[in-house]
């Protein structure tokens, strides 16, 4: 559901006066008036009634204090109590998704439901083609009887009047491995052992029933206790604010980073050892190789598709490469991964290595919090500068491109698989089969690659030429800076442009 | 010629400062795709760094637009494009 939508602009509120209170320090005396502040007496309600919408709110910060909603056990347990639990807490555990079950409307089971604007034609093709005889006309109008009805969607495929609808349940249907379900009472559970952290549940609930367990407050404790803490910033958080990346890297540092990493840094790590790997396993006999990089994609390999598991890159992600560096550089330091996805949370929990992951809303909280805007940073001058490539990571089709271009011993045909969904399970699991139409197979769970995450703030399109941009820009400031070694990066790009005519690029798109 | 062309434009201004941004403005850069001719010719459309109109809460809440002298609050497409068209008319 990437457009603006009411449950969006809830959370983001939320967000803000949760780290505008933390950042004061009066998270504890405060927090149990903000669902009344929220909606206060005599507010026009959006559920029954302000009680239900308040109680809403209540369990929607007890996920943003880094909760489980599932696991509470006493109801009338208050937020300051979680917030002073959260205050002292050392470590952040999974999973790194709740339902609030307060919020869950208990969809009715996804069914087909014929409209008003069935006309009772003649032809009735609804009746003849369903195949179980489960469609009569009553009133002059085609109705569905659903003890009979299995669900195969052909009397929708053939009303001439497009009278038949799907209502469908929006987080089991985007769900692209069935990890959530309903229990007895209709409510959504997920099921933690198969979901894959795609997060695409969470985006689609119109409900906004499906929540992150926020780790926003360990971060301001953090930032606040003095020790150094550390900023890597996934390559698509720049399409996300307003403003230069410069000026975003300023903007960190007030908040109280010490320093920030590009993981875009990590990127160029990652299509270095890719490249090198994919020619190795080639020259072994292997037909393809997949990509590594997405977390929810790996994940859903391991749990779903085993026989894809032996051609997925043993290579790291650009977020672990980038952590592995920072460490070494600021040692005791806390480090601090900034993007727009949900299974990098829990990426970042299994490698003990990055501490805490804050998405791309979080962070403009806590900018909004400190008042800090992004357009009025001085930008800072960047102590690295990762390759075009590298940068471009967020962009679908093109971690294959950047991988492509390093190799020259063999020819690299890439194929994009864009976005896990059921469809496209069907597609990788065939290729783990037979052959796929290529040998470096890339793979994204978000359908238009890192930009179309599941919090973002900016529109994919404009995010992607956000990055487009920004690259133009700082290759075009890097060149100028690196004049004398012009001639020599002339001779590699002549070389990336003979690899690029030899690649068709097939995209598994649907 | 009394005025140029671009003087006669209705100017939509679209605040980007970080709590607008995070508040929804970046969907409102879409707008002159949803506006359609032709009344998308007839305006300009540019962010400004923060208008500081969140700040207390008395303009009432982020994002913000003005469309000339107009101030929009809890801005949406659809409530910019009605003032476009209530100005348009005039």
């Amino acid at each position: 559901m990437l457009y603006n939508n009411n449950a969006t602009h809830i959370r983001r509120e939320l967000l803000v006066k949760l780290a505008s209170l933390a950042f004061q320090g009066t998270l504890k005396e405060k927090i149990d008036r903000v669902p009344l502040q929220m909606i206060p007496k005599g507010s026009p309600s959006i559920r029954c009634c302000i009680h239900h919408d308040r109680a809403v709110i209540k369990y929607r910060l007890m996920a943003m204090l880094g909760f489980s909603v599932e696991r509470e056990t006493d109801e009338l347990r208050l937020l300051s109590s979680y917030a002073e639990e959260a205050l002292e807490r050392t470590e952040v555990e999974d999973p790194v998704l709740t339902v609030i079950d307060e919020a869950c409307s208990a969809c009715v089971q996804s069914h087909y439901f014929v409209t008003n604007a069935c006309r009772g034609c003649v032809a009735r093709p609804c009746v003849l083609n369903c195949p179980k005889k489960a469609i009569q006309m009553i009133n002059g109008q085609a109705r569905i009887d659903p003890s009979l009805c299995v669900n195969c969607g052909l009397c929708q495929k053939v009303c001439p009047y497009h009278a038949i609808v799907k209502v469908p349940v929006p987080c089991e249907e985007a769900c692209p491995v069935g990890a959530i379900s309903k229990d007895s009472q209709g409510k959504e559970h997920i099921d933690f052992s198969t979901c894959i952290y795609c997060g695409k549940c969470m985006s689609e609930c119109p409900f906004g029933a499906i929540v992150e367990r926020s780790q926003m407050l360990d971060v301001i404790r953090a930032l606040q206790s003095g020790k150094p803490v550390v900023a890597l910033v996934a390559p698509a958080i720049v399409g996300q604010f307003p403003g230069d990346y410069p000026q975003l890297v300023n903007a960190l540092r007030r908040l109280g980073f010490q320093r920030v990493y590009e993981v875009a840094e990590g990127a160029d790590t990652t299509i270095q050892r890719e490249a090198e790997e994919l020619v190795e396993r080639v020259h072994r006999g292997e037909p393809f190789m997949t990509t590594s990089c997405c977390p929810a994609y790996t994940r859903c390999a391991e749990i779903h598709l085993p026989e894809l598991k032996p051609y997925i890159s043993t290579t790291k992600s650009p977020m672990l490469y980038t952590a592995e560096k920072a460490k070494q550089e600021v040692g005791e330091g806390v480090l601090v991964f900034i993007g727009p996805c949900v299974a990098k949370k829990e990426e970042a929990l299994k490698s003990r290595l990055v501490d805490f992951v804050l998405n791309t809303e979080e962070l403009g909280a806590l900018l909004v919090a400190k008042e800090i805007d992004i357009p009025h940073c001085e930008p800072e001058t960047l102590i690295e500068t990762p390759s075009a490539g590298a940068r471009s990571f967020p962009l679908v089709g093109k971690v294959s491109q950047a991988v492509a271009e390093k190799v020259q011993e063999i020819q690299v045909r890439p194929f994009v698989v864009d976005g896990i969904d059921r469809q496209n399970i069907k597609v990788l699991r065939q290729a783990a089969k037979t052959k796929p139409d290529g040998n470096l197979v890339e793979v994204m769970a978000c359908q238009g690659g890192c930009v179309a995450g599941p919090v973002t703030i900016s529109k994919p399109n404009l995010a992607a030429k956000k990055i487009e941009d920004w690259i133009r820009k700082s290759t075009v400031q890097k060149s100028a800076r690196e004049g004398q070694e012009a001639t020599q990066e002339a001779n590699q790009e002549a070389n990336k442009e003979a690899n690029r005519e030899k690649v068709p690029v097939g995209l598994g798109k649907h | 010629m009394e005025t140029s062309k671009d003087a006669k434009k209705i100017r939509v201004v679209i605040c980007s400062g970080t709590t607008c941004y995070l508040m929804g403005a970046s969907e409102l850069f879409g707008l002159e795709k949803a506006l359609g001719e032709p009344l998308a010719s007839r305006i300009t459309i540019e962010g400004s760094p923060c208008m500081n109109l969140c700040k207390g809460g008395e303009y009432g809440k982020a994002p913000f637009v003005k469309v000339n002298d107009a101030l929009i609050s809890t801005a949406t497409v659809h409530k910019v494009i009605e003032e476009i068209r209530r100005q348009a008319s005039l």
